[in-house]
């Protein structure tokens, strides 16, 4: 039996530059899934997860009225847009890497997966 | 009263037909279009040291030209860019040229200055204030290169005050980008400059429209739903509580909803509770988001604590010449080819006399979108070798761009496309983030109708 999700399924991102600095903004679809995520994607996890950048430490940032976590990845672009050799200079692709971080799977997952679209 | 503020930019290369779109829905108070990377910034100093004409994003000026008719037909559109960049003054005197051939020369346009401190720089210093590099604490003496720019990103008053004096057009160097919505909104609501928690609202409305459509399904894991093709840009509906909804212009493709917003919202951003803009910081933790209708969303519950003392300022220093090239490489063994033929590229460049100060081999295709995820599957067929330096010396990153395409002969098989393999040598820039006391920048307006910036220009 499959013992672990990935962030995909009960989040979206985005993510951006910040000098040679990365943001990466995380919102999950619903409070349950707010609340697991707080408990779960700590910012060691990320910093493990995204050890091949070459960062130096990752701060959490928490927006509990909007259900995301904010996370600065530092150092993690390799110079930033200016000097960077790297093709994604400006870390845009980090935001979709994330999803597939792999997760614990929650007792509870239905109530974390994208509800009915509001539009 | 709700003013109606539309981005139609949200860098140098946007797309040129989202402002005119928004400015032809008739509906809008204010269009905004943001052009200044950081990157942008040294690139447009360069430019003007070539050319004291030069120095400003053409772009708008190209854009300008097709929203003539809207600013002759709807009194209550006004423009407020930053296309100024290392020259706003050229730029206005581009826009009047362009707008009284269009029978507008009585418009008004206006321009901010003061944010480029670069002649400042050393005086400056002789203040007391060191200009420490607000990653390293570094205070700039140790730096000992010359620098290419030094701006001060300025706020929204000097935005206001160009819109009180009638203007129509108004033309900034750079600016904090929020501060392009605020200026508005401060000039039209007339709020106190620290009443903090409206000036809050109006800058997470800015911030919000200031990427264009990423507000409005750009970036969206949804995308396959969202008709991106005819996307439309976020219009900000910001009334005087300092709370606004955010919409897109109807028939339109893109969407506007919570999970397009609140993923804005997260965009770019360190600290929540600490957005420091040069006219207030933003607490974003408090912000609520909900769906008020088909396309549009309320934000409310901004808000905020008083602006600092100082303006972030970005400096650029030459930082030597690049050069990047790609060759396609094919087969079962590609990721080994590829390699190989990269290293062989720089072992070339070595023994014609050049150790290059760094250089990157990349797999495009192997996973290095971000670097150490993913290994590359074991029946990978191809991958894009690209190679990419950086050196003190021209004359090394040349002799680099011109070791891609002799693979194609003398490396290994299956390599193609040689004659898009290197692109030509460009200055490389660094950045030194600061601050600096507003205390000592001091930022000036200019208003003048659009025949008289004719005038300027000869």
């Amino acid at each position: 039996m499959n013992t672990f999700i990935t962030l995909g399924e009960i989040a979206s991102a985005r993510s951006g530059d910040k000098g040679n600095h990365a943001n990466i903004g995380v919102v999950a679809y619903t409070a349950a899934g707010f609340a697991f995520l707080q408990q779960e994607l700590t910012a060691d996890k990320l910093a493990d997860y995204f050890q091949g950048l070459g960062l130096t430490r990752v701060e959490r940032f928490e927006l509990p009225r909007v259900l995301a976590l904010n996370f600065v990845l530092y150092d993690a672009l390799g110079g930033g847009a200016s000097r960077s050799l790297r093709m994604d200079t400006q870390g845009k692709l980090l935001g979709t890497a994330i999803l597939e971080l792999p997760l614990p799977k929650p007792i509870d997952l239905q109530s974390m997966r994208p509800q009915a679209v509001t539009s | 009263m709700v003013l109606r503020i539309g981005n139609g930019a949200g860098f140098w290369g946007d797309s040129q037909d989202a402002a005119v779109r928004l400015a032809q829905t008739g509906e809008l108070d204010y269009l905004t279009l943001e052009y200044l990377a950081e990157f942008t910034m040294s690139i447009l100093a360069r430019l003007r040291q070539k050319n004291p004409q030069a120095g400003y994003a053409t772009d708008f000026v190209q854009v300008l030209q097709r929203l003539a008719s809207s600013l002759n037909f709807q009194p209550q559109l006004h423009v407020v860019t930053n296309a100024g960049g290392m020259n706003p003054h050229a730029c206005a005197a581009a826009a009047g040229k362009l707008l009284s051939e269009q029978g507008l020369g009585e418009l008004k346009i206006a321009t901010v200055a003061g944010d480029d401190i670069l002649q400042q720089v050393e005086e400056i210093q002789r203040q007391g204030c060191a200009l420490e590099n607000f990653d390293t604490g570094q205070p700039l003496a140790e730096l000992k290169k010359p620098l290419v720019s030094a701006n001060a990103y300025l706020g929204a008053r000097p935005i206001a005050e160009a819109l009180g004096e009638q203007a129509r057009v108004v033309i900034t160097g750079r600016v904090a980008d929020a501060s392009l919505t605020l200026g508005p909104a401060m000039q039209r609501f007339g709020w106190a400059w620290d009443d903090w928690n409206r000036l809050a609202g109006a800058s997470v409305a800015g911030h919000l429209i200031e990427c264009g459509a990423q507000a409005t399904g750009g970036l969206s894991h949804d995308w396959e739903r969202l008709e991106l093709t005819h996307v439309g840009y976020p219009i900000a509906e910001l009334d005087e509580s300092g709370q606004c909804h955010i919409t897109k212009p109807a028939d339109t493709g893109g969407a506007v909803n919570r999970r397009t917003v609140i993923e804005q919202m997260v965009y770019e951003i360190g600290d929540p509770t600490q957005y420091i803009t040069p006219d207030v910081t933003v607490d974003f933790s408090t912000v609520e988001v909900s769906q008020a209708g088909p396309d549009r969303v309320q934000v409310a519950g901004a808000s905020g604590k008083a602006a600092t003392d100082f303006y972030k300022a970005s400096l650029a220093y030459d930082d030597g010449f690049t050069a990047s090239g790609q060759l396609l490489v094919y087969g079962r063994d590609c990721v080994r080819k590829a390699r190989a033929a990269g290293a062989m590229v720089l072992e070339r460049v070595e023994a014609a006399g050049y150790v290059l100060d760094t250089a990157l081999v990349e797999c495009i295709g192997a996973g290095v979108g971000v670097p150490g995820l993913h290994q590359p599957p074991a029946d990978l067929r191809e991958v894009m070798l690209r190679i990419t330096v950086r050196d003190a010396r021209r004359a090394a990153v040349e002799r680099f761009t011109r070791e891609l395409a002799p693979l194609i002969t003398s490396g290994p098989p299956g390599l193609a496309g040689y004659t898009s393999s290197s692109s030509s040598v460009r200055p490389s820039f660094a950045y030194w983030p600061t601050l600096v006391p507003k205390s000592l920048v001091t930022s000036h307006i200019e208003v003048r109708s659009a025949a008289a910036w004719c005038e300027v220009s000869r």
